[in-house]
């Protein structure tokens, strides 16, 4: 492995917590109605990745996820497909033959998902594998341990090596921001990852409370936004981890919107971890379409 | 020492309370902000009161949806224990229940006998809830080898139109809807809603988990539709001697096909029957082969 000492000596700004707090609670107070709603919640639905990441996954319930991914509502056939089902290694195979020709990709976690304590070669093993199955994209974990102890080169190579290691899959790089402690490790996080190759920056596993909160998630917006500023490499954001409802997935579109500007607001470029919000998202579109309140009942799971 | 008198009521600004609506255990106000007020009869004004919008009719259901796996999952002893419980408290504060009433136009001597009514009809159904499966389910007899059998099962989220009868009625529409199991929506229109607003607090005190009974005041054209159309509410119980109201009330309803229940009645001292709780059950009845 190459050492990047070079890649990690470099200052984060630091963060100012009350102002976070305070641009956050003034983009959350933003009221999105009407047409504008529908347009963003069919925007959410476009965005979101599909999750299931259980120990109790099996080859049926990727299959089910898979379907239901392929049709999210059947009284709504014009609804946009998802943006990808996430699932562990051992069973992209199973979803990449279920989304075979739908435009749905096929992202996996790996590195030894969620806790990342594994020695590094098992864990490019586990990336190439995961790649070879067929993953179009490749959610990795950093050593939180290592980085928290300020071991910045560790991470920086690290997330250089998975990334040599995924080939022509994107690479996002989850950086646990609720065992990140505070505000500044999550900016320096996101800086360092950026920097090494990352193609994403997401928040959480979603196995840690809390996750993807609204001010970590403009910390590192911000970071995105000043990588761009000063490379022009346009790098995606991924929030994952208790955005549960179509309200929360608005808010943040606002949040992205104001940050980083209506190129942000793509699939490509923006993502939702997430494994309720797609039928919470479903249930307000039909609301808003008929101007009825609906039951989860009336969803596939 | 100089003797200390309430001041005179000219003397003094009156505080008027805001009688706020109880959801999910909590006591919030409108979401819409919008408030009414409460007139005694001869217009004064004596309380500030929610003026709830769909949004909160929303934010009530959910909380119901959310308290029904659980409140069905107690068994029905420990329903009644809690009902009980409720007339408790209720006759502890029976007081304050007949000023409200006095306040709103009632007779006192009226008054008093509405709330010790409205007391008893809560101890009525404490005692049905483990009674009432006993009674109406039943073992039915069939010509193949299967064991057959009926139970009664809560229907889930019941949407309540309250009646004008503001202690009484309302007991006597809550009652039998959470004694079975359900939770409830109660929707408060009338003219006197602080009886309701008060008996969310006794609520409240009484171990009923947050969530079961929701009271939302305000006003029927705004609240009853989205609440009749609500896809996550299960049955209706409509409250109106008004056959238009209820009539537009079902029509809202057949979107899923939710039962409707209507009681017209404006004099509720009677309104008291085990077919009060049945009305808000549905039957299940199953095929259980056994050997030949």
């Amino acid at each position: 492995m190459q050492t990047s000492t070079a890649t990690a000596s470099f200052e984060s700004p630091p963060i100012d917590a009350v102002g976070v707090e305070e641009r956050v609670a003034r983009l959350c107070s933003r009221s999105i109605k009407k047409d504008a709603k529908l347009q963003a919640l069919h925007l959410t639905l476009s965005m979101i990745d599909l999750t299931t990441l259980e120990g109790a996954d099996s080859e049926g319930k990727v299959r089910q996820l898979c379907a239901k991914a392929l049709q999210l509502h059947a009284a709504l056939p014009d609804l946009p497909h998802v943006a990808a089902v996430c699932v562990y290694p051992a069973l992209v195979g199973v979803a990449k033959r279920a989304l075979e020709g739908s435009g749905i990709n096929v992202a996996s976690v790996a590195t030894s998902f969620p806790a990342g304590q594994a020695p590094i070669e098992i864990k490019l093993l586990e990336v190439r594998k995961a790649v070879e199955a067929g993953a179009d994209e490749v959610d990795m974990v950093i050593s939180r341990g290592r980085f928290l102890a300020g071991d910045f080169a560790y991470t920086s190579d690290e997330i250089a090596s998975v990334k040599e290691a995924c080939g022509e899959a994107h690479l996002k790089v989850i950086l646990e921001t609720g065992e990140l402690g505070t505000l500044d490790a999550v900016r320096r996080a996101s800086d360092l990852a950026m920097r090494s190759g990352a193609d994403f920056i997401k928040t959480s596993t979603g196995k840690i409370k809390p996750a993807a909160t609204m001010p970590v998630v403009l910390v590192m917006l911000e970071a995105i936004r000043d990588h761009y500023l000063r490379t022009g490499e346009k790098i995606g954001m991924k929030p994952a981890g208790g955005i549960s409802t179509a309200k929360d997935a608005i808010r943040h579109l606002v949040m992205v919107r104001e940050t980083l500007g209506q190129d942000w607001l793509d699939p490509d470029l923006y993502r939702f971890g997430a494994s309720s919000l797609a039928n919470d998202v479903l249930r307000q579109i039909v609301k808003q379409r008929s101007g009825i309140y609906q039951s989860f009942d009336d969803f596939s799971l | 020492m100089s003797e200390r008198r309430p001041a005179a009521a000219a003397d003094r600004l009156p505080v008027l309370k805001t009688h706020k609506v109880y959801v999910a255990g909590k006591f919030p106000r409108s979401e819409s902000g919008r408030f009414d007020r409460a007139l005694a009869p001869d217009g004064t004004p004596i309380a500030n009161i929610c003026r709830c919008s769909r949004k909160d009719v929303r934010d009530a259901v959910t909380a119901a949806r959310a308290a029904q796996a659980g409140w069905a999952a107690r068994t029905a002893y420990n329903r009644g224990q809690i009902l009980y419980r409720i007339a408790e408290m209720l006759e502890g504060r029976s007081g304050q229940f007949e000023a409200l009433l006095a306040a709103g136009g009632t007779a006192p001597d009226e008054a008093a006998v509405e709330v010790q009514a409205s007391t008893d009809r809560l101890l009525h159904y404490a005692g049905w809830t483990d009674k009432f499966q006993q009674v109406f389910s039943s073992v039915n007899p069939v010509a193949t080898s299967h064991f057959n059998f009926s139970i009664l099962e809560p229907m889930g989220v019941v949407g309540v139109l309250a009646p004008e009868s503001p202690l009484l009625g309302l007991v006597s529409s809550i009652a039998p809807a959470i004694a079975g199991g359900n939770t409830t929506v109660v929707l408060v229109t009338g003219g006197q809603p602080l009886p309701a607003t008060t008996f969310g607090e006794v609520l409240n005190s009484s171990d009923v988990p947050g969530g079961v009974v929701n009271i939302l005041t305000g006003r029927r054209d705004e609240m009853l539709a989205p609440l009749a159309a609500h896809r996550d509410v299960d049955a209706l119980l409509l409250c109106s001697p008004d056959p238009d109201v209820a009539r537009s009330a079902e029509i809202e309803a057949v979107h899923n096909l939710k039962r409707a229940a209507v009681r017209p009645h404006e004099d509720w001292a009677d309104v008291q029957s085990p077919y009060e709780i049945t009305d808000l059950q549905e039957v299940k009845t199953t095929w259980h082969p056994i050997g030949s």
